[in-house]
């Protein structure tokens, strides 16, 4: 049992928690993450490690509630219990000083982007970061951000905050002024990542992107998280999450993802029918919205 | 003893009817009786030379423990098989009795041999029905520790033998359930999961710790474990699943049979109260001739698909499954495409639709000594499904071997051991079950298990390497 220390609530859709993790918190490294699960009917749900205290023994886990495991997941509160939390899974990201580096983090991406922004920033590389969100209401950890990287630029999809308009802009303009940046990270929702490899690959900057296939076990064990990339299929969960986005088979892993969606729409409905009518009414459709952009 | 009179057939032992099992997940033969248990065993010709055992890995006692059941003594029965069989309620389900001990019985050769396995499972199931599992009395402690990685056949065997010999035991297991391929792959209808627990609270009954959510190579690497235990065993399985590499092979639809099956026993998604979503499909395609794809085609059919298709490159006489499995598999109205081997996986909109095939005849023996097939050019043809499930199997993961240099892997991803006495090339670390075989069978992990556990106490007392 894992226990929730902390909540934070950063829209209706994006949460926050803490949670006690001893042996996850002792080893986990920036770019791997979780798979946690709720308690004995839960799915298996993989969640980027977004901060680490292994002091305290703590783990930090952002979410967006995109289904019915996720919005349940962000009824608990603080203090109730998540029946499992494995990991940490995947490799780290290979943190070294490249010099002058970009961080792209769409929505919840930010979360994941974090702890690899910070760490790159203490290997010594110069960190631009650019983030972009639907609107100013699903951004957080800006002031986070702004102390842990050298530059920050943010965007959002209504102009509701920054610049008004998609991450690939700014990522654009930056690579045509500066001829000498060494490596580029992108992480949030596939459609935003692919675009984001898109983007880099006329410049030939190698493009880093942590995929976030549908999982089941997270060690290698059901092949459920394949992937295709130039070489041949890999298993993101033991073979990455990061790959490098120009190898990757974008069309095929977006449909891939939306395998499930049916299933995933009936099991909302479901679940909406039993109780928790209102509420998640309005979660539903911000939900879904979001996560089919995802 | 006068002579025997030879009953030619084995009793018949009661089973869910197959049109009314494929609406359920209820476990298929409902077992024997009292009285037909000690009928059957009494089948038993008591041979001087019992050629039975000969085909049981772990040498149960078959003679001695049948000629108690069909006295009606199930205690001393259940009592005599657990000295070399920890899970007998196990064994006697899923053992390939018809290659291992019923298959050289002598009355095989004429006759049907003696229902071994059903009577191996009748005297576990009895016991359990005591209520009153004897737990033997706790040993002097050694203060000696060992690590037991996976929580499957092997794992649990060697966790029991090490525990009764008074070592401190710890079980990791990287799932948040234990049993490994026990619950994660055989379907309730065929091992109910309640056996498992079971077996898995008796070792926890002998003192083993079971740690879940923790994946040795990740959370602690097998040097860091040796700074705290003295030896370790793995059992860690061969659960790396094997695809095809053709084309549209992960086209939406396209499982693997472990993914499939996970989702459905551990992740219970045929329960509606379980959130893990799987596709039902109308049509159900499982590729592979193996326990793994009986049970999924079996499990397709429960889970409310039309028609289950299963597409195996040889014939039926070199299908790997146990004979059982086949044969209930094609009661419940399982298809077999045999002599057919998948080329491509053709979809529209990202999810599968048709297989495509070619038609095989047999050749010469292979290396295996079965008869190769050899596509038929131009034979191809398209069976459309809406699932596939590729069961064609599996290897070691590759997890442990990345974080430990030293130890030895064979090149199909095996780890190499001593098969005497199951050390790997690593000082303190031994070594179990299908990670040493690849995909085998249930006891043969459990008697590796076994020769490791004597092992690990030998090495724990004399230091000897
Ligand atoms: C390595 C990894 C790290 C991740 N880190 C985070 C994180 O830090 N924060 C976070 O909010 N999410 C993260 N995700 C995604 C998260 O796991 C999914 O959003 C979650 O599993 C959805 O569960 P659900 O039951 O609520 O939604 P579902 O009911 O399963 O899905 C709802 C909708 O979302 C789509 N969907 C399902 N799974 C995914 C997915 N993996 N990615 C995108 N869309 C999906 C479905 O097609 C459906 O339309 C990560 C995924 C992976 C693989
Ligand atoms: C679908 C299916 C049906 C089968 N049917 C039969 C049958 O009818 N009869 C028969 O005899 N055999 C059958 N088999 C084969 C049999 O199940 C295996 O041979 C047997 O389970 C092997 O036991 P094991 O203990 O070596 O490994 P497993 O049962 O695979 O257990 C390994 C355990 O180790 C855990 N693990 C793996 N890596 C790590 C790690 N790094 N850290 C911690 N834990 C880890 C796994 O999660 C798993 O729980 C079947 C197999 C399958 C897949
Ligand atoms: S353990 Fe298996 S092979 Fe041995 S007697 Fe029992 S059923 Fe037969
Ligand atoms: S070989 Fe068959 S008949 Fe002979 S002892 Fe064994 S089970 Fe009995
Ligand atoms: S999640 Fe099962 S293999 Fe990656």
């Amino acid at each position: 049992m894992y226990k929730i220390l902390r909540k934070e609530v950063f829209s209706e859709t994006v949460k926050l928690m803490v949670l006690e993790a001893p042996l996850v918190a002792h080893k986990a490294k920036a770019g791997q993450f979780v798979i946690v699960r709720m308690d004995e009917t839960g799915e298996r749900i993989p969640l980027t490690i977004a901060d680490f205290d292994a002091e305290k023994g703590t783990i930090t886990i952002i979410f967006q509630e995109v289904g019915k495991s996720t919005m349940q997941m962000g009824l608990m509160e603080e203090g109730e219990y998540f029946e499992n939390v494995v990991g940490p899974l995947g490799h780290a990201t290979e943190i070294k000083n490249y010099g002058k580096v970009i961080v792209v983090a769409g929505g919840v991406g930010i979360a994941p982007i974090f702890p690899i922004a910070r760490a790159l920033k203490q290997a010594g590389n110069h960190v631009t970061a650019i983030i972009g969100a639907r609107n100013k209401s699903l951004l957080f950890w800006e002031d986070r951000m702004r102390a842990e990287t050298d530059h920050v630029i943010i965007c959002t999809d209504d102009g509701s905050y920054g610049r008004k308009g998609l991450v690939t802009e700014p990522l654009k303009e930056i690579l045509e002024q500066n001829k000498d940046i060494a490596q580029v990270w992108a992480i949030g929702p596939s459609i935003m990542m692919k675009f984001a490899s898109l983007t880099t690959k006329p410049f030939n900057v190698p493009t880093l992107v942590s995929l976030n296939t549908v999982m089941v076990d997270g060690t290698g064990m059901c092949g459920g998280c394949r992937v295709v990339m130039d070489s041949g299929a890999k298993f993101v969960c033991v073979d990455g999450p990061e790959f490098d986005g120009h190898h990757v088979d974008w069309d095929l892993l977006l449909s891939r993802l939306s395998f499930f969606r049916d299933e995933e729409r009936q099991a909302v409905e479901r679940w909406k029918e039993q109780d928790h009518k209102c509420r998640t009414d309005i979660m539903f459709e911000n939900g879904i919205k979001e996560g089919q952009n995802g | 003893m006068a002579k025997k009179i030879i009953v030619p057939c084995k009793v018949k032992m009661p089973e869910q009817p197959a049109g009314e099992r494929v609406h359920n997940y209820q476990e298929v033969p409902y077992g024997y009786t009292p009285e037909e248990a000690m009928e059957e065993a009494r089948r038993c010709l008591q041979c001087a030379r019992p050629t039975c055992m000969d085909g049981c890995p772990v040498n149960v006692n078959i003679p001695g423990f049948l000629a108690l059941v069909a006295d009606g003594d199930f205690q001393g029965a259940v009592d005599m098989i657990k000295l070399t069989n920890a899970l007998p309620a196990i064994t006697g389900r899923v053992c390939p009795q018809e290659v291992q001990c019923e298959g050289v019985c002598v009355l095989n050769k004429k006759f049907e041999p003696v229902g071994i396995g059903r009577l191996e499972r009748f005297v576990a199931d009895w016991e359990a029905g005591q209520g009153k599992i004897a737990i033997p009395q706790a040993p002097p402690q050694t203060g000696r520790k060992v690590a037991v990685v996976g929580s499957g056949p092997a794992g649990l065997t060697a966790a029991a033998d090490l525990a009764r010999m008074g070592h401190e035991v710890d079980v990791f297991e990287a799932l948040h359930e234990p049993g490994g391929v026990l619950v994660y792959g055989i379907p309730e209808f065929r091992l109910p999961k309640a056996i498992v627990k079971r077996e898995v609270d008796y070792v926890k009954s002998l003192g083993a710790d079971v740690h879940l959510d923790f994946i040795v190579g990740s959370v602690a690497t097998l040097d860091e474990l040796l700074e705290k235990y003295d030896a370790i065993l793995l059992g860690t399985g061969a659960g790396l699943p094997w695809f095809m590499g053709l084309p549209g092979e992960n086209l939406g639809g396209v499982y693997s049979s472990n993914e499939y099956l996970t989702r459905v026993n551990l992740m219970k998604a045929y329960r509606p109260e379980y959130d893990t979503p799987v596709s039902r499909g109308n049509r159900v395609l499982t590729i592979g001739g193996g326990n793994t794809a009986m049970d999924a085609a079996r499990t397709a059919l429960r889970l409310g698909s039309k028609e289950s298709i299963i597409v195996y490159r040889r014939s039926r006489a070199e299908l790997p499954a146990r004979a059982e499995e086949v044969h209930h598999a094609e009661e419940e109205g399982v298809q077999f495409n045999l002599l057919t081997t998948p080329v491509a996986f053709h979809g529209k909109d990202g999810r599968v639709t048709a297989l495509e095939c070619i038609k095989n005849e047999l050749g010469e023996p292979d290396a295996s000594g079965r008869r190769k097939p050899v596509p038929i050019e131009g034979s191809n043809f398209f069976i459309e499904a809406d699932v596939m499930v590729i069961a064609i199997g599996q290897s070691p993961s590759p997890l442990i071997a990345n974080t430990t240099p030293e130890l030895k892997t064979m090149k199909n991803g095996t780890v190499a051991a001593d098969t005497a006495t199951m050390k790997t090339s690593k000082k303190g670390v031994f070594a179990a079950g299908d990670i040493i075989t690849g995909g085998a069978t249930v006891i043969l992990a459990m008697g590796q298990a076994k020769i490791a556990a004597s092992a690990i106490d030998e090495y724990l007392k004399t230091g000897v390497w």
